[in-house]
């Protein structure tokens, strides 16, 4: 049997009492009290119906390393992609149905609430704040968790992050793909 | 080829009052209705579609109710982001319970049909053999369907496709002729097709010979009541029989359910909102299940998935996007020996490569940058015939939606394990220069020996190795003996006589081939004999 995670015993005890208490409470929230726009919020800057701002936080921070190799590399063109990748997050959610949102909604619950960010998710500051190595480390550890849960959670954001960026014609360029055919005789464009 | 476009008929159709279709938006409903007709009908992919077909032209009053949206050629625009969220159940993301398979499933009219890749094949003799032995379906000899899917291959075009295929294709047709395994051109449901690739987002050109543009518009001319945008919430049943339907409008987001109801009272009601819906709405409607077989026996073709790297182009985005296949591996052994399966090709775009391909960060990006390079060959399993593949349940959410909770066993996983080998041989055969099964403790690698040991060791587990499927099937199975099945090999429920189910959940197993021939064929049979059944009783009310 191959020995995956590189979570030591005390971590993984931490992490599973953590995650526990995690999916109860936010079970008990009501996640649109923490939906409210500011102008200095996320919520206050991009388009967004589902997401809570500290949602997007962690969306707008984790885009960075999942797409890494494939955003533009020009600053400004960059940071309109991340947007566009945050809003498209958003929107897929808003399109999955009640039951899988919920899952969605827990899932984001673990990586905001400061004790699961801390304990489970493994990054000690914001969100916003998280070096790009910590999330790396984050990713890595969840996709090869003994937790099954968490190994599900790595693989839900890496699979939307990528659909949001890759459905965007932005991100063809880099992939050498040049959309659909036809789209002038069949008035698509 | 010559190209012309053939126009959006339906839409132009919709929009001709002076046609009389009879559409309504169950998003846009006002008030609760109440509807009465002979016959109704839930779903309208392959099963659904077929039968409308045949029993509004034998002058049938017909109500037909649809989850998804009524979308038609000028809404296909080719785009993955538009064309999922919109025509696909769960956005093309759902899962099984453990998230160890997605599965791509329609949700629009036309069901399936409208998305799907257009590979037609009969149900192969060994499983309609199996059927009958194991299943006591005495009347599913090759014989006795052989006249059914004459019927519907005339009607839908389904021909061998006499374009050369797509490089991705051809990679597997050639790596297959080096190693000697025997492979084969697809037969497709097409007439007209501009070779674009893009079944899976909708046909532009509506040459894809779907439900969407055949049988559902010829329904609508005769008289269809088409109900969209609605999701049936529960069957009601009395005495051995289904009394009433109860259906609400789903809102303007098509996410989840609005405010008002339909309730529909016929005289025959037909299931054919596929695999997983099927039993879902028989288990919240608390249909007699005597013998717990309801949703038991659900199978999904799982398919793992091998990736490869070319010399040359490949744009598997471009071109039909199934066209060769191999049976090899499902013929040369006994249909209850180790697990077989059939080795087709997938369109490659950028969302479906992306969210397969296993990793993130530069890993991802590198083989996504060889995106034009890339071949992609996948094993479609043949699970249900050995005690070793008895498939999934299929439960109900505290919500009432349904979840399958589907368990790879070892004997299946023996079959991905021997199926990723294989692909990787017949793509280094055809001059891949790097193979790579997808897999979260992957790598790429440079030669078949590199290939052959590393996928050996491979360990094959639930979440670490990718398995997709595009079919769903069972949950309501067909048999003669009431203890281990649904329904009847005609499709009538054991236990209510009004109840059929009509599509591929039927199935006693899976197909061990793309399923929508068999359930165009078995649902033309088992609807033309409803009308047989129901003519006598129309007479009476019309004489």
């Amino acid at each position: 049997m191959t020995f995956r995670s590189r979570t030591s015993r005390r971590q993984f005890l931490k992490a599973g009492i953590a995650g526990a208490l995690a999916l109860a409470v936010t079970r008990s929230l009501d996640r649109n009290a923490f939906a409210l726009a500011s102008p200095n919020s996320l919520r206050g800057s991009l388009d967004l119906r589902k997401l809570a701002n500290k949602d997007a936080e962690v969306i707008a921070a984790l885009a960075p390393v999942i797409l890494a190799g494939s955003l533009p590399d020009d600053i400004v063109s960059r940071q309109i992609a991340i947007n566009e990748v945050v809003e498209a997050f958003d929107r897929t959610v808003a399109g999955l149905s009640p039951a899988v949102q919920r899952e969605v909604e827990e899932l984001l619950s673990l990586l905001t609430m400061p004790i699961t960010r801390r304990f489970v998710v493994g990054i000690s500051a914001t969100w916003p704040n998280a070096t790009e190595d910590e999330i790396k480390q984050f990713l890595e550890r969840w996709r090869n968790h003994r937790f099954v849960l968490l190994q599900q959670g790595y693989q839900a954001l890496v699979r939307v992050m990528i659909a949001c960026w890759y459905g965007n014609p932005l991100s063809w360029g880099k992939i050498s793909y040049g959309g659909p055919p036809f789209a002038k005789e069949l008035g698509l464009q | 080829m010559t190209k012309s476009v053939i126009p959006d008929f339906i839409k132009i159709a919709r929009e001709d009052k002076s046609r009389g279709w009879k559409v309504l938006d169950g998003s846009r409903l006002t008030a609760d209705i109440d509807i009465e007709c002979d016959v109704v009908i839930v779903g309208s992919g392959a099963g659904g579609g077929t039968a409308a077909e045949i029993l509004t032209a034998a002058g049938l009053n017909v109500v037909m109710i649809e989850e998804g949206p009524f979308k038609s050629s000028t809404d296909f625009r080719m785009r993955e982001r538009d064309a999922y969220p919109q025509l696909y159940q769960e956005s093309a993301g759902r899962q099984t319970k453990d998230k160890g398979i997605v599965i791509l499933q329609g949700r629009a009219v036309g069901g399936s049909t409208t998305v799907n890749w257009t590979s037609s094949f009969r149900t192969p003799p060994t499983t309609l053999a199996h059927w009958q032995r194991v299943w006591g379906l005495k009347d599913y000899s090759v014989a006795d369907m052989l006249p059914w899917f004459q019927k519907m291959e005339e009607r839908l075009s389904i021909s061998p496709w006499a374009v050369a295929p797509n490089e991705n294709n051809d990679i597997l047709k050639r790596g297959c002729d080096k190693l000697s395994i025997p492979a084969a051109a697809i037969n497709r449901n097409v007439k007209g097709c501009w070779n674009l690739g893009y079944c899976g987002m909708g046909c532009p050109t509506n040459a894809k010979q779907s439900m969407l543009v055949t049988t559902i518009p010829t329904s609508l001319d005769h008289g269809l009541s088409l109900i969209h945008s609605t999701r049936v919430e529960r069957l009601a049943n009395r005495y051995g029989r289904i009394t009433s339907l109860v259906a609400i409008g789903m809102d303007r987001e098509g996410v989840a359910i609005g405010k008002y109801k339909i309730r529909v009272t016929a005289k025959h009601y037909i299931l054919a909102g596929g695999a997983i819906n099927n039993p879902a709405l028989m288990l919240r409607s608390k249909l007699p299940d005597p013998h717990g077989t309801l949703g038991k026996r659900t199978f999904l073709h799982p398919s793992p998935v091998s990736a490869a790297i070319m010399d040359g182009k490949v744009e598997g985005y471009s071109g039909a996007p199934q066209t060769i296949y191999s049976d090899h591996f499902l013929d040369t052994q006994p249909v209850d020996d180790v697990i077989g399966y059939k080795l087709e090709a997938p369109p490659i775009h950028p969302i479906l490569a992306g969210i397969t391909l296993q990793g993130f960060g530069d890993d991802h990006a590198m083989w996504m940058k060889r995106l034009p390079n890339m071949h992609v060959a996948i094993a479609l399993m043949r699970d249900g015939f050995h005690d070793g593949s008895i498939g999934g349940n299929v439960n109900i959410r505290a919500d009432g939606s349904p979840v399958l909770d589907y368990k790879i066993t070892d004997y299946v996983w023996h079959g991905v394990r021997r199926s990723l080998l294989v692909m990787a041989e017949i793509q280094f055969a055809a001059g891949a220069k790097i193979v790579m099964p997808l897999h979260e403790d992957s790598k790429p690698m440079r030669s078949w020996s590199e290939a052959k040991k590393f996928i050996e060791a491979l360990p094959m587990e639930t979440l670490r190795t990718r398995i997709a499927s595009a079919h769903v099937m069972g949950g309501c199975a067909m048999g003669a003996d009431v203890r281990m099945s649904v329904t009847r090999g005609d499709g009538r429920h054991h236990q209510l006589e009004n109840l059929w189910v009509f599509d591929g959940s039927a199935f006693p197993t899976s197909i061990g081939a793309n399923p929508q021939l068999s359930i165009y064929g078995m649902v033309a049979r088992n609807a033309t004999r409803l009308v047989e059944l129901m003519k006598p009783d129309i007479k009476t009310k019309f004489a």
